[in-house]
């Protein structure tokens, strides 16, 4: 059993814990993975920190705990890692713990009239019948601090001031990908500052994973980054079958990792096609759809679906692959290779698409770090951090693959760094698709599955970044706490840091090319 | 010569037998009504003719077929059936826009086209407004746009409006600029502001070959410019539909809408009509000195056929350009003009002159 291993840190001393973490000579801390709020009911509410050394790959999870459950206070890390500050309003949404420190105390995905703390568990269900009234966005944020008499005094920051021209872009919007809102503040074209408003389709699936058997949990990963369906079950099933000692077979690695790159391949296309058409070349956007529906018809034959595919099982997968899968791929990735040079031409070496993508947007190593901007976004920063590289799973150590990374982290290097991992995908699904082995799809697993009692999490390299499931077990056929990192939430905080200064077709741009899927975010 | 043609003998007999039957006034009255009929019938036909060839074109750039389900085949009665239903939309007014202001917009938008549109040259005697200073004129009206598109995005009170029109007003203003040097190149070339004048000019040579390097130059300039005043991508930041949803005419519904629509498509089709008037030749046939048996079959062709067809063609690189280039942002749009198009065709000017002058042209 693989359980983590977690450290208990007291309240008091989880800042300076985490600094010492974090600055540390050998391994500094430098990347936080996510942070998970708990409540432990009698223990009281807290927090996991999960964070990562990007140098050596090293893992470690802090544990802090608060029991005074009307005023739960822990010290911000907002600080040390800039992508706390979303996270632990995310923590303070659900949890109600306030974070003493972070300039923004906002709810995160609710409404800001909202009553209670829906993921604490004595929330009371029916505290908030339907609510009809429009929603008036406060222009400013709470902060607090913690006075060395032990006190606590709150503080007000204003988000735009009444100088500021704010501009709703979203929720309904062409180019926002999905039901998100950013208040944009401009100054004629130029952007000064992004707030980013979410929620909006929000359906509580880490609340609803509570009360569901492990099985049917599997049924709402789906739903999450529909465009990396397979990856997302892919970790949860992965995290099941660790926590619970379950031994897959061999033919349902092959399968997996075979449809986990497909599904990359598929988001990418799709990647391609939304960039272009968000920066005004509608031709190129029918490019990808016209390829992205031949992957799409190889798994329907195998699993079904086309977007929701519900194919990964606790155990191995669904179904066995159709008899034609593999001629079909092998044709698919032949086509595609004969056919990219297009994609380059029409797009890549265009003089209007380099202009306005070349030196834009750009965003540093350390930024891309410290805000947890994982997959081809980190990657084109120069961040090597390919979870199929330092923590392999699946086939990936045993297949031959390239890391794509580039140095200059602008859009035109997030652009080209997610266009040649099409290629390097096509390159790892050929050296699985003739040798998979004989045997069980599926092995046969208990009719109730219960897990031991722990914390178990998994990551994979979803198509836009770590995806990592987070599992608490007391030992019930049911998940005691079940979060999910999303990989679009750092994405749309790293949306204010890029965009600042540039102008409002280049956020749209950017945007494109950060390439984040809003129910992913609004889990 | 081709004077089989002419359309000019016809209109003077129609007029002088008005002339008998009523008085002078009347006659001029009834004509003059029978024009505007005929303007705004030919207008609303070529729209519908132009916006089915985008769609085709569109479609067929696409790896797509474009429409193919209303009226046979070839989807003949889409854009028909689409014109017929933005008639039936209702007219929304808004609670907090500039009501007169927001009304008068179309308006504004859909002049400007319908002015400029009369005067282009269809045939020999086939002009609707004639004057000496034509393609003056033609200018001049055609910046009454602008000023409907920036009424338009200041009266809907949205913020998406404004940005689209304070857009739309920095580029077409510019872009103006290029346009009138081109235009001024071959005016110099030509000798003469007469439309009419300028075509018959290209009796013995179109302009392209006549001003051949300069003229050349001033052709490019004019589409490029002649594409941003137009609106269409990539120069279409002004209702860049994927940052500002529809630019300036966001907040229209119904037929209010669909004077801007048609407005877009009817300056591509002037855009384009006035290139083929300043460079290619209007509605002269195409002639290639010392074969006179070629020529002769070609002036059987009428001029207008000539004219519609070559517009056309020009109609077709401009969509060509449309459905292939992603979209520049406003800053590189205006440093596009101000840096590149706008000194080069100062350039243009200036050598066009002393070939002119030095009589190095044809």
């Amino acid at each position: 059993m693989n359980a983590d291993n977690i450290i208990l840190v007291k309240a008091e001393d989880l800042y300076n814990e985490a600094s010492r973490l974090r600055y540390d000579a050998k391994q500094p801390m430098d990347y936080l993975r996510d942070i998970v709020g708990m409540d432990w009911g009698e223990e009281g509410l807290g927090a996991l920190y999960y964070m990562e050394c990007t140098a050596t790959g090293t893992r470690m999870v802090l544990k802090a705990v608060t029991a005074d459950r009307d005023n739960a206070f822990l010290p911000s890390v907002c600080n040390l890692w800039k992508t706390a500050k979303i996270k632990e309003r995310e923590v303070f949404d659900f949890f109600g713990i306030r974070f003493t420190g972070n300039p923004d105390m906002r709810r995160l995905f609710l409404r800001e009239d909202w009553k209670g703390y829906p993921l604490r568990k004595d929330y009371d269900m029916n505290s908030n019948p339907l609510n009809m009234e429009n929603e008036e966005n406060a222009d400013v944020t709470e902060e607090y601090t913690l006075m060395p008499d032990g006190t606590i005094k709150g503080k007000e920051n204003v988000v735009f001031g009444s100088e500021d021209f704010v501009v709703n872009i979203g929720p309904q919007h062409p180019s926002t990908h999905g039901v998100l809102r950013m208040r944009t503040s401009i100054d004629g074209e130029n952007i000064r500052r992004i707030d980013p408003i979410l929620g909006y389709i929000h359906r509580g699936i880490e609340k609803m994973n509570e009360s569901l058997t492990y099985p049917q949990t599997l049924a709402l990963t789906d739903r999450l980054d529909y465009l990396s369906a397979h990856h997302n079950r892919h970790a949860l099933c992965m995290c099941i079958e660790q926590a619970a000692g379950i031994e897959i077979s061999e033919r349902a690695q092959y399968i997996r990792t075979i449809m986990d790159e497909l599904q990359r391949i598929d988001s990418h296309l799709l990647f391609y096609s939304c960039l272009v058409m968000d920066m005004g070349g509608l031709t190129p956007f029918f490019y990808g759809f016209r390829e992205r529906e031949m992957i799409l018809d190889i798994m329907e034959e195998t699993t079904g679906g086309r977007l929701i595919q519900n194919y990964n099982v606790i155990g191995g997968v669904q179904a066995d692959i159709h008899p034609d899968f593999q001629r079909k791929v092998k044709e698919f990735i032949k086509h595609l290779r004969s056919v990219i040079k297009d994609y380059h031409d029409i797009f890549t070496g265009n003089v209007i698409a380099r202009q306005r993508l070349v030196g834009v947007g750009v965003l540093s190593r350390e930024d891309a770090i410290s805000l947890g901007a994982t997959g081809g976004t980190g990657r084109a920063s120069g961040w090597s951090n390919d979870v199929r590289k330092h923590h392999p799973y699946a086939m990936y150590d045993k297949v031959d693959f390239r890391e794509i990374t580039r140095t200059e982290g602008d859009s035109f290097a997030r652009y080209m760094v997610r266009m040649d991992e099409i290629m390097e995908s096509c390159h790892i699904i050929e050296q699985l698709i003739d040798n998979i082995p004989e045997g069980e799809f599926r092995v046969k697993t208990k009719a109730i599955i219960k897990l031991p009692e722990g914390n178990f999490s998994t990551s994979v390299e979803s198509s836009r970044g770590e995806f990592g499931v987070m599992l608490e077990s007391h030992g019930d056929k049911y998940p005691y706490r079940l979060h999910y990192r999303s990989t679009g939430l750092p994405l749309v905080d790293t949306m204010d840091t890029v965009c600042r200064g540039q102008k409002i077709a280049d956020l749209i741009a950017i945007g494109g090319t950060l390439d984040f899927v809003i129910p992913d975010i609004d889990r | 010569m081709f004077d089989y043609y002419n359309l000019e003998p016809v209109l003077m007999w129609i007029h002088s037998t008005m002339c008998g039957l009523m008085p002078e006034w009347l006659a001029f009255t009834i004509e003059g009504i029978a024009v505007g009929i005929f303007i705004m019938v030919m207008y609303a036909v070529l729209a519908i003719i132009l916006i089915y060839m985008e769609r085709k074109v569109c479609a067929a750039f696409q790896c797509r077929i474009g429409p193919d389900r209303v009226g046979g085949r070839g989807g003949l009665l889409q854009v028909p059936a689409d014109v017929i239903k933005i008639l039936t939309k209702e007219i929304i007014s808004l609670k907090n826009s500039d009501k007169f202001l927001y009304a008068l917009a179309p308006f504004l938008v859909i002049m400007a086209s319908i002015l400029t549109f009369s005067c282009l040259p269809w045939n020999k005697g086939g002009e609707i407004l004639h004057m000496n200073i034509g393609i003056f004129f033609v200018l001049a009206a055609s910046s009454i746009g602008v000023l409907g598109i920036l009424l338009a995005g200041w009266s809907s009170n949205s913020k998406y409006t404004l940005i689209g029109a304070v857009r739309s007003g920095a580029m077409i203003i510019s872009y103006e600029l290029s346009i009138g040097l081109s235009v001024l190149t071959m005016v110099i070339l030509c000798g003469t502001m007469d439309i009419q004048e300028i075509v018959a000019y290209q009796e013995n040579g179109w302009n392209i070959f006549k001003g051949h390097l300069p003229a050349l130059m001033a052709f490019v300039i004019y589409l490029i410019a002649g594409n941003a005043e137009a609106n269409r991508a990539p120069f279409d930041l002004a209702e860049a539909e994927q940052e500002l949803t529809a630019g300036y005419h966001t907040e229209y519904s119904g037929m209010h809408f669909g004077f801007f629509y048609l407005a877009e498509y009817l300056n591509l089709f002037i855009t384009a009509g006035i290139a083929v008037t300043l460079f290619l030749g209007g509605w002269m046939p195409l002639h290639i000195a010392g074969l006179e048996g070629f020529n002769t079959i070609m002036d059987y062709i009428p001029g207008v056929i000539w004219f519609v067809g070559k517009t056309f063609f020009v109609v077709f690189l401009l969509m060509w350009i449309r459905w292939t280039f992603p979209r520049l942002r406003i800053d590189q749009v205006l440093i596009l003009e101000w840096k590149y198009l706008m000194p080069l065709s100062l350039l243009v000017l200036v050598i066009m002159t002393v070939m002119k002058v030095f009589g190095l042209v044809f």
